[in-house]
């Protein structure tokens, strides 16, 4: 009797993966652009290339910002990652664990700045960044980038915090173990995978993010990745094929992330939208 | 303290001291090329008001808005619900969705330009080797834009589901099922009930980017054609770095701040409304 129920079954699995394959087919169509010959790009149907080329990477890297702008992105996105967790962790640390005055309202500023629309703030920083020379530089961008990953990490981790008992740090500072001791050896070791959750989307944010990049770089010195790929020059013709393999690289760190830590990056997307 | 000083300091530093900033601007005549630089009031509020630029930028905003996340949230839920029923393959299914959340907002808009292209376009081929001038025509270019970002961000609003969808206890589906309800009566009975809240968070949170949304429709369209998809974040942007008009722009990005934030306001309202009542 059960058979016949489990063969639909695996034949609706079968039809929402092709469904949502499907959905995916507007990166797998780019993905399939970027090796298509130069002369068969604007040919279609066939769907199907001749043959697969590389000419459309070599040319990326060979003659375009692309590689630098990859190279920026990643120091970029690294270091507001790494500046957001160090500044962050005591800050969350302080939210979910101490008694403090004006904790509501410090929670509320918090929550409001994760909402804050970038486009507010974007005249003064650029007059800001002006002044302090800190335009098309790594520095500037990092700045402005960690003070809108700031709140979600904040956020984020003050609920991975509140979820290590909290028995297991009385217990450590009976034992004698002071704020640091505690921090070091009994919070840090167990929010783990909290952590990872928080940087990987700090690390996103900063990777994909597009208004304050392309306004505060100038130069191949500092810009990032959407910003090159935003500029991407075409001289006579748009170089569809160009611009596909350059969108294919640029999507490299994220389409990683979502394969190999898909359970880090969906446990912090559901940690943000489900505490209080 | 001491532990929160760094978070106070960036905080106030990069955001809260721009915001005052911001507001100041945005009292003043400042043309940095014209070496304009003067006190103007509240001219530059009075002027959006008779503004038809921004009364289209205003219009255009919640068409994209309203679009995207209705079409967000159908979908989404859809999505949730069928990888939610699936045996197998759940991780294969998630991956094609996050895939399309996960890349930079501006590889989605060369991904679609090129979808959209005119002859060679998937989508025109697609459709029987039209020539739909997708993002040319001002009757298609803002469907066209609410198409790609529905695209990028629905992922989202499957995921919160999806994740809601998994920690519905089992007993209650054993429950309904020796009640003899029946899958209609499991679906709108017990699991849209249990998704109303998790559902209010996602719309608060998309309805929120749709706002503030800029990378996808300026890069796609720039805000064409004849301003059909300029949304105020671009009018303000565009006042703000291409005219170069510091002090009118910045009374543009003020008015979307406070959009923003009457919403977010408004959706916390409904959230506590909704959980007092549920307990």
């Amino acid at each position: 009797m059960r058979r016949p129920a489990r063969r639909i079954g695996t034949l609706g699995d079968v039809v929402v993966l092709g469904a949502l394959a499907a959905y995916a087919i507007p990166f797998f169509w780019q993905l399939l652009t970027s090796f298509k010959p130069e002369a068969e790009l604007l040919r279609v149907p066939p769907l199907l290339p001749s043959r697969l080329t590389l000419e459309h990477y070599r040319v990326v890297i060979e003659q375009s910002l692309m590689p630098q702008a990859l190279g920026n992105s990643l120091g970029v996105a690294t270091l507001t990652t790494l500046l957001a967790l160090v500044i962050g962790l005591p800050g969350a640390y302080a939210v979910a664990r101490l008694p403090l005055p004006g904790k509501r309202l410090l929670l509320l500023a918090i929550v409001a700045s994760t909402a804050f629309p970038q486009i507010a703030t974007v005249s003064p920083l650029y007059l800001l960044m002006r002044a302090l020379e800190l335009r098309d530089t790594w520095a500037g961008l990092v700045l402005v980038h960690t003070s809108f990953a700031l709140p979600l990490t904040i956020w984020l981790l003050a609920g991975f915090i509140r979820e290590v008992p909290i028995e297991t740090e009385e217990a450590a500072a009976v034992d004698g173990a002071g704020l640091l001791g505690i921090f070091r050896w009994v919070v840090i070791p167990l929010l783990a995978p909290g952590l990872a959750s928080t940087a990987l989307l700090a690390f996103l944010f900063s990777w994909n993010e597009f208004l304050f990049a392309y306004t505060f770089t100038v130069s191949g010195a500092s810009r990032t990745v959407p910003v090159a790929l935003a500029l991407f020059p075409g001289v006579f013709e748009v170089p569809w094929g160009d611009i596909a393999a350059a969108s294919m690289l640029a999507s490299v760190p994220p389409v990683l992330i979502v394969i190999v830590l898909q359970r880090f990056l969906v446990r912090g997307l559901v940690a943000g939208a489900v505490k209080e | 303290m001491l532990l929160l000083a760094p978070t106070v300091l960036a905080l106030a530093a990069l955001t809260v001291y721009p915001g005052v900033w911001v507001l100041w601007l945005s009292l003043q005549h400042r043309i940095p090329i014209f070496d304009v630089s003067r006190f103007a009031g509240l001219d530059n509020y009075a002027f959006l008001a008779g503004d038809p630029r921004f009364l289209n930028a205003g219009r255009a905003t919640a068409i994209f808005t309203v679009a995207s996340v209705a079409l967000e949230v159908v979908l989404g839920l859809t999505a949730a619900l069928a990888i939610h029923a699936q045996r197998g393959g759940r991780r294969l299914a998630l991956s094609f969705l996050l895939l399309a959340w996960a890349m930079p907002a501006v590889v989605t808009a060369k991904l679609f330009e090129w979808l959209y292209h005119p002859t060679a376009g998937l989508i025109n081929v697609a459709l029987g080797a039209r020539s739909l001038n997708w993002l040319g025509d001002p009757g298609l270019a803002l469907p066209a834009v609410v198409l790609a970002d529905v695209w990028r961000t629905m992922p989202f609003v499957a995921i919160l589901c999806y994740a809601r969808l998994l920690a519905i206890p089992a007993e209650l589906y054993e429950a309904a099922q020796v009640d003899g309800a029946g899958r209609l009566a499991t679906l709108t009975r017990i699991t849209l009930p249990m998704l109303g809240r998790i559902l209010l968070v996602a719309v608060l949170f998309r309805t929120l980017d749709a706002l503030r949304a800029f990378d996808i429709m300026f890069v796609l369209t720039g805000g064409g054609p004849a301003g059909m998809t300029e949304t105020l974040t671009v009018y303000a942007y565009r006042a703000l770095f291409q005219t170069l008009q510091l002090g009118f722009g910045s009374a543009l990005s003020v008015v979307v701040f406070l959009l923003v934030m009457a919403v977010a306001w408004a959706y916390l309202k409904l959230l506590r409304a909704g959980t007092t009542v549920a307990a």
